[in-house]
């Protein structure tokens, strides 16, 4: 006789693959999960509730913490949500730089996603290495344009806050020439490998209604095959002018989102390649008052972030700072699907599952 | 000036290829001097039995011998670590441990003496003594198993003629000893772990067993010495003559020793260092180092069996065979190493299903095809054509079962066409999904 008892075992906060401090206290039987409880809030810093006492160009360096994965992404959903409230219109050459610098940070943050991902799976830091080659290379782009290589605080009310360097475009069009190249080498290593395939293929299956009823976003929406992209769907910044197109999933496994990720890498490379042909002359930044006070109202600005719908809702009510803002993140909204997709399943599949659906604590946090 | 003569590039390379040949020519001389190194375990037992009576200089020297063992496991160990680290570094596009010493040499030792330095901790609600054990005694296992390889004609420390079976033996004395280590540990990752290990390896020694099998029904002994000499006569490799022991052997024994990518013992993305994660200090540092002692094993054990040990084309007549052996071991185990660098982890339930519904019912298979294949042979006189034509046979069927194995199981079911995205044609939920795989 065999006698079958549950046990505890707590994932986190440190644990090589929560992706930072997050924890999840999971009831076993053997390997199988028949429980967990999601518990987040490690790493709150309060940042909603602080940026009421910010002006409103005081919070852009608190975007800049949400995603610390997708900082030049989250500049730029909270300047749009501000420009909308506080009816600022960008220089033409601003809104084409910030088009730029977001693909490059979708780029970024998809190398560090798929990167963690093939690393959750097993394969010892390899691939993740490989991602981090190009990462690193853009991350150094952004270093000399702003300074910064992950907070970044580039973009401005009005605008960005710095011309890149004349060396910026010679460095950005190499990149640009071997991206393909590279993301077609990580296809060959990854996407028909038999361990991988292995690994990832049906697990972690979120089906379509699934997804959509749970309001996800981003590749973990797309992944299940549900084409939804905000550029398409709501462009912004003037996304209807490029030519992508968008890569959907078939079945919504963790293959799945793997791959779309890395066909978006792709994508982004025809955007950033458009972008710098219609790069116009100009300023890269409006005048706007120092204390910026907009008339009260209110305005929520969702924009298509790395991990997805990145929203912003703010509340004026007059004075130089948000009555309220509240961030939408995305990740913290694709996780609260784990708890469906991991109960039943082994640890080793939740652990992948989570890392395709790549979370970011900060963002979660807030 | 002298400054920069000395850091001329052409200097450099010169001074580069003068040591080089120095090297070469010390090297050649030290190899003719140490080409048999039974010349001096002679001397040894000799000095002794002069001195004192038979049982005395047997076990004198016998306890020589070991220690030399011993510290060469040690010394593989220290480089193997270096090695393994900057090899794997080379992979993954990085640098590697280059700062203690010349090229980073010293920074297994300086690992060490930190890890020395660190504070045991035991857990409060652990086994205390069952928890302390483990780390010590895994190491007898990983030790004993060298005695009965061989290095060399007239060099090997165990000369037992049921050597398979000895180091059979010994390397399952390991399952206990993990699975004290993380059931004393009260940890439940620990648990986790050694739960997993004892499954793993009790259900990978069947396979690593029948494999060894068919090579003791090949040669017809479980000596080591003979199963090299046996190769040798025949002027035919076991790796070439039964492919398919060889890979059984070594995909099992990567799930025995915990290597990727059946590392799922000690998983680090899931259940963080398994059985050993309570461990602090060095007592950590040997579970590690025990792990890789085993990997550099697993090469010996390989090249004596599989490999033709010390014989290589003639030139163990030039070389001592004993550096031959060792340069076969260092080739599997960088095998290994490249296999770590590649591959992700498969999961438990695959890993059993492979052993039990693929490996094992194919093992046996083979095992009767080579007591056929045996039974013909020791029936025949003209052995050698027999045993090209078998090699070719077991060659043809693996190749032949690789490439079923592959087109049944694997690559119809995810065509690379069928699994990867689509691009979508119009944008929305539900409904813009279903234009989609309408158009498709």
């Amino acid at each position: 006789m065999t006698v079958q008892e549950q046990y505890e075992l707590n994932i986190g906060p440190q644990h090589p693959s929560t992706h930072g401090v997050f924890r999840i206290k999971v009831a076993m039987n053997g390997e199988t999960i028949e429980d967990l409880d999601m518990i987040v809030g490690y790493l709150h810093r309060s940042m909603e509730k602080l940026s009421e006492e910010r002006t409103f160009t005081q919070n852009i360096p608190f975007t800049d913490r949400a995603d610390y994965l997708a900082a030049m992404s989250n500049n730029l959903g909270y300047c749009l949500a501000i420009e909308k409230i506080a009816n600022v219109i960008p220089p033409q050459r601003a809104t084409v730089l910030r088009v730029i610098f977001a693909e490059l940070q979708r780029i970024a943050s998809h190398a560090m996603a798929n990167g963690t991902l093939v690393s959750d799976a097993g394969a010892w830091q390899t691939p993740l290495m490989y991602m981090f080659r190009e990462r690193e290379k853009i991350l150094d782009l952004f270093e000399m344009t702003c300074g910064a290589r992950l907070t970044t605080n580039y973009m401005r009310i009005g605008g960005v806050a710095f011309e890149p360097p004349a060396e910026f475009y010679s460095q950005l069009n190499s990149l640009l020439g071997e991206l393909p190249d590279r993301v077609d080498e990580y296809m060959e290593m990854l996407s028909e490998n038999e361990i991988f395939i292995a690994r990832t293929k049906n697990v972690g299956i979120i089906t379509p209604e699934d997804a959509i009823n749970a309001s996800l976003s981003g590749p973990a929406l797309r992944g299940s095959g549900v084409p939804w992209d905000l550029r398409k769907a709501e462009p912004y910044c003037g996304y209807e002018d490029y030519d992508f197109e968008i890569p959907v999933g078939n079945i919504g496994d963790s293959y799945d989102r793997f791959m779309v990720r890395l066909f978006e890498v792709k994508e982004s490379v025809k955007i950033i390649k458009q972008a710098l042909k219609i790069l116009p002359k100009g300023m890269h930044k409006t005048q706007i008052p120092l204390a910026l006070r907009p008339d009260p109202d209110q305005v929520y600005f969702r924009t298509e972030g790395p991990r997805g719908e990145l929203g912003y809702f703010v509340i004026a009510d007059g004075g130089p700072a948000p009555y309220r803002m509240h961030i939408r993140a995305p990740s913290f909204i694709n996780l609260s699907l784990l708890k469906k997709l991991a109960i039943g399943s082994s640890l080793p599949d939740a652990v992948v599952t989570l890392g395709s659906i790549d979370i970011v604590v900060g963002e979660i946090d807030r | 000036m002298i400054k920069n003569f000395f850091s001329n590039p052409l200097f450099i390379k010169l001074t580069i290829g003068f040591a080089t040949l120095v090297f070469l020519f010390v090297g050649y001389f030290i190899s003719k001097l140490l080409f048999d190194l039974s010349v001096f375990s002679e001397f040894i037992f000799d000095f002794f039995l002069a001195r004192f009576s038979y049982n005395l200089a047997y076990l004198a020297s016998s306890i020589i011998g070991a220690l030399g063992i011993i510290s060469f496991v040690g010394l593989v160990l220290l480089i193997g670590s270096w090695v393994e680290r900057r090899v794997i570094a080379r992979f993954q596009i990085r640098v590697g441990p280059n700062r203690v010493g010349p090229f980073g040499l010293l920074q297994p030792l300086a690992d060490a003496i930190k890890l020395m330095q660190k504070e045991v901790l035991v857990p409060d609600i652990a086994d205390k003594l069952l928890f302390l054990i483990p780390p010590v005694a895994i190491f007898l296992p990983a030790i004993l198993a060298w005695g009965p390889i061989p290095w060399g004609p007239n060099m090997s420390y165990l000369d037992i003629n049921v050597g398979i079976l000895y180091v059979f033996a010994v390397s399952s004395l390991t399952v206990p000893i993990i699975f004290f280590a993380g059931w004393s540990s009260m940890n439940h990752y620990a648990l986790l772990g050694s739960m997993r290990t004892v499954a793993m390896m009790v259900s990978y020694e069947i396979p690593v067993s029948l494999s060894l099998l068919s090579v003791a029904l090949v040669t017809g002994t479980l000596n080591f010495n003979e199963i090299v000499m046996w190769q040798s006569n025949n002027s035919i490799w076991l790796g070439l003559f039964i492919p398919f022991a060889l890979f059984t052997f070594f995909f099992a024994s990567t799930a025995e020793i915990n290597r990727t990518p059946n590392d799922i013992a000690e998983a680090e993305s899931e259940i963080v260092a398994g059985y050993h994660i309570e461990y602090s200090g060095m007592k950590a540092g040997l579970f590690m180092a025990v792990e890789l002692g085993n990997a550099v094993l697993l090469g010996a054990l390989i090249s004596s069996l599989f490999l033709n040990g010390w014989f290589l084309f003639g030139i163990e007549k030039f070389v001592p065979p004993y550096i031959i052996f060792i340069a076969k071991t260092v080739f599997i185990y960088l095998l290994l190493i490249w296999l770590r660098a590649t591959f992700p982890r498969f999961r438990l339930d695959q890993l059993m299903n492979f052993a039990w519904k693929t490996l094992i019912p194919a093992s046996i298979i083979h095992f009767f095809l080579i007591a056929i294949e045996v039974s013909i042979m020791s029936n025949f006189n003209q052995i050698p054509y027999l045993i090209a034509l078998f090699t070719i046979v077991n060659i043809s069927l693996v190749v032949a079962l690789a490439y079923l194995w592959g087109k049944i199981f694997h690559v119809q079911q995810y065509n690379a066409a069928n699994i990867q995205p689509k691009f979508a044609t119009s944008i929305g939920g539900l409904n813009a999904m279903k234009e989609v795989s309408s158009i498709d």
